[in-house]
């Protein structure tokens, strides 16, 4: 079935799981976390949107947004400056009605004027904890076609208890339709659990939110995917390509080791479907005579004199002589002093550790270096 | 009516580059490919930008194609201004006729009107084919203190590379007396950077005097300064004692891109002051894999390492099996060096593919005969089969 993408509006949410990885959203959103040596989470599901032909996105946000913003300027760099649609920033207060939201019905209501106003048939709702090189077309396409009133990007697979618990899992009819559901419920093992990326067409969407703030509900999971799931067509998309879920700190660090096997990356990172995100104009990745590096993800802009083995290097960050790092993620602009070693580490934004520092962490709980800390 | 701008740029990016050879067949010069992430011509429009100047003329002539589409609308270099801004000047049809860009002062001359549109008092005439890092608003001060009709930026040489340049002869006040062009037997050290600044009045009436001349060859070099210098304008040197280089053949081409990895060679790309901008290629970052050894080496995004690299430039989207050798050479966007093979001295053009066990180049301290060693080249979009070898010094511009 073909779908006009065009008629297909995007809903980003940047703030949603925040709490999940509370130190990494200390001073920003989950959509805007640092990933995979370049990039913010956000720029998945915009990348995605974008590169499914949905060029009318808007990013609703809560609280902290100040990265955000500043990474999304005009929208330009995902090709979302437009005269058309293009890319919308919904903070709280955006209109007398709105406030800041409990959960998704009251983030919806406040955006619901923009909502109403685009020109679209169709809305696609992304979270930003999965990342995953993802075609909506199709999604679309399935939506439309079944006739649901809501369609869930889902995936069955084998899940530990620690990924479930962040989790909104579903158990479905042979039709795949959506028969119960439980919320972060303590299992692990075989289940489908939701992507938090959801189809829905934008009436149903206007309609099921007017009526859930007059009852006073504010949970789309709760009070719409659990309470009525007899009583709406709620369908599961079962999605099978490659991707990550953000749901801990450990998560996170696996996530962004992943990339590290190149069958994983060349399936996130495809040439034809890109993972668009802010340029920096950093100069080139800077090799020294003494170097050595080894299964890596290295950004621009780095200047490596050390050794680093099995991590992931943001852009700008610099190795001294004869510092070892491994198994680590090291955010943007981070500073490994000479003859440093760091182990299972993960360092926010612009930290700088000392000459003849030891740091280890472990890979089920990775040392973290709060943003702009010196050690 | 466009707003007044003090200065406006003008890039001479028309030239064939014909001592690039196969880099050039398809591409004009200031698009070729240079220090693993940029183009020769994001020097000069980094340089416009970091200086203050936003209105940039670009002259373009020779197979224009891939320049066009790169400097799109300027915006990588924050050249896409509501007044000014970049713009791409190639030559056009006039109510008179239409003729291409017969040379440097033509090129100007046929793009007076665009100027004149902004009004300027000053013009800084530049060219697409050199790497530096330079403050042209300094020069600019200069040449407003110094109430010159043109200002020439000079570098002062070693005495025995003096002869490959044209010279200007200084008096006490660095006032411009008179110039040599490659002279056998130098009169001073201070070699023309091919950057100039002009009072644009004065510069109006000597290109429309030339243009008049039929016998004159239209170049800045060979007719506008000598013209200036026999009617008695003010011409004056200012001296400049950065990192600059002519990239205008294979071997200055090539030692220009290991300069950028010599730490003796003071050109910085870190400085956050001073970046030189490029349009980005929206990849991801470079995988080192597990089997690479990388060392004295620049690498940018996209690029797939699981070979040796040592003292060399690799540019965005480049893949080098395991097992493959790329020693002291240059690669350029999406290339592949397949399981084994080996780059020794060479530069591979854009989407080259070099197969498995092929031999590229070679290392000086192998070859025997001096005279037959040099750097090779492989052109763009080319396929040189398994085991192959390509010698040192040659240059391939098919298929092998």
């Amino acid at each position: 079935m073909d779908v006009n993408m065009g008629n297909v509006l995007g809903l980003v949410f940047a703030n949603m799981h925040d709490m999940t990885v509370g130190d990494l959203t200390k001073n920003r959103t989950m959509g805007s976390i640092l990933f995979g040596g370049r990039y913010r989470l956000i720029d998945f599901p915009l990348s995605n949107m974008v590169n499914s032909g949905i060029t009318n996105v808007g990013v609703i946000t809560k609280s902290n947004y100040q990265s955000l913003l500043d990474h999304l300027g005009s929208g330009r760099e995902w090709d979302l400056s437009r005269k058309k649609g293009g890319l919308y920033i919904l903070p709280p207060f955006g209109n007398v009605a709105s406030r800041i939201y409990r959960g998704r019905i009251e983030a919806l209501y406040g955006a619901m004027s923009f909502i109403k106003h685009a020109l679209a048939d169709y809305v696609v709702l992304s979270d930003c904890d999965i990342v995953t090189n993802m075609d909506f077309k199709p999604i679309v396409a399935k939506h439309v076609e079944s006739g649901a009133d809501i369609t869930v990007v889902a995936h069955t697979g084998v899940y530990d208890s620690e990924v479930i618990k962040e989790s909104t899992v579903l158990s479905t009819d042979e039709n795949g339709r959506v028969r119960s559901v439980l919320i972060q419920p303590d299992i692990g093992g075989t289940c489908t659990a939701s992507l938090n990326i959801f189809v829905m067409s934008k009436q149903f969407l206007t309609d099921m939110v007017t009526d859930a703030i007059s009852r006073g509900n504010v949970s789309f999971e709760t009070d719409i995917l659990q309470a009525k799931c007899g009583e709406l067509n709620i369908m599961a998309y079962e999605y099978d390509n490659y991707f990550s879920k953000i749901s801990s700190i450990a998560s996170y660090l696996k996530a962004n080791q992943e990339l590290l096997d190149p069958e994983n990356a060349s399936k996130l990172f495809l040439p034809k479907r890109a993972i668009y995100t802010k340029v920096r104009d950093n100069a080139p990745v800077k090799y020294d005579l003494d170097s050595s590096v080894t299964n890596s993800l290295i950004a621009d802009g780095c200047i490596i004199e050390g050794e680093v083995e099995n991590s992931v290097l943001f852009r700008g960050v610099r190795v001294a002589k004869g510092a070892k790092v491994k198994n680590s993620i090291l955010m943007q602009g981070t500073v490994v002093g000479a003859k440093s070693e760091v182990n299972y580490l993960i360092t926010d934004k612009n930290v700088i550790i000392g000459d003849n520092h030891i740091l280890n962490g472990a890979p089920s709980y990775p040392m973290f270096v709060g943003k702009g800390a010196s050690v | 009516m466009f707003n007044k701008k003090e200065c406006v740029a003008m890039l001479l990016a028309g030239g064939q580059g014909s001592r690039l050879y196969a880099l050039t067949q398809t591409v004009a010069k200031p698009a070729v490919p240079f220090g693993a992430k940029y183009r020769i011509i994001d020097f000069p429009l980094s340089n416009c930008i970091n200086s203050g100047i936003d209105t940039v003329g670009v002259l373009t002539q020779y197979q224009p194609l891939v320049l066009n589409e790169y400097i799109g609308n300027g915006q990588p270099w924050d050249l896409d201004r509501i007044h000014g801004g970049v713009h791409v000047l190639p030559p056009y049809e006039k109510a008179s006729g239409a003729s291409w860009y017969s040379g440097t002062a033509n090129a100007i001359y046929q793009n007076i009107n665009f100027i004149e549109r902004y009004d300027p008092e000053y013009v800084v005439v530049l060219s697409g084919d050199h790497i530096y890092k330079m403050d042209y608003n300094k020069m600019l001060t200069y040449h407003k203190q110094k109430e010159a009709a043109a200002t020439i930026a000079v570098l002062d040489v070693p005495k025995e590379e003096a002869s490959r340049f044209g010279i200007m002869i200084t008096d006490a006040d660095d006032n411009i007396i008179d110039f040599e062009e490659k002279p056998k037997n130098p009169r001073s050290t201070l070699a023309s950077m091919g950057i100039y600044i002009f009072t644009w009045s004065k510069l109006k009436a000597y290109l429309i005097a030339n243009e008049n001349d039929k016998e004159a060859s239209k170049d800045f070099g060979k007719n506008i300064i000598p013209d200036m210098r026999e009617a008695g304008e003010k011409l004056v040197a200012w001296r400049f004692d950065g990192y600059w280089k002519d990239v205008g053949t294979i071997d200055s081409l090539w030692e220009a891109n290991m300069d950028l990895i010599n730490p003796n060679i003071p050109i910085d790309l870190y400085d956050p002051a001073w970046k030189i901008y490029s349009r980005n290629p929206v990849m991801a970052p470079q995988y080192i894999g597990k089997n690479a050894v990388v060392q004295n080496s620049m690498i940018t995004e996209g690029c797939y390492i699981d070979g040796s690299i040592e003292f060399s430039m690799i540019s965005d989207g480049v893949t080098v099996e395991e097992g493959a050798v790329i020693y002291d050479s240059i690669l350029m966007p999406g290339c592949v060096v397949k399981k084994g093979a080996k780059v020794e001295y060479a530069i591979v053009g854009e989407n080259s593919v070099i197969g498995e066990g092929a031999q590229i180049g070679a290392r000086p301290e192998n070859i025997t005969d001096k005279d037959t060693w040099g750097v090779a080249v492989v052109g763009h979009n080319l396929k040189i089969s398994a085991g192959a070898t390509v010698a040192p010094k040659a240059i391939i511009s098919e298929d092998m």
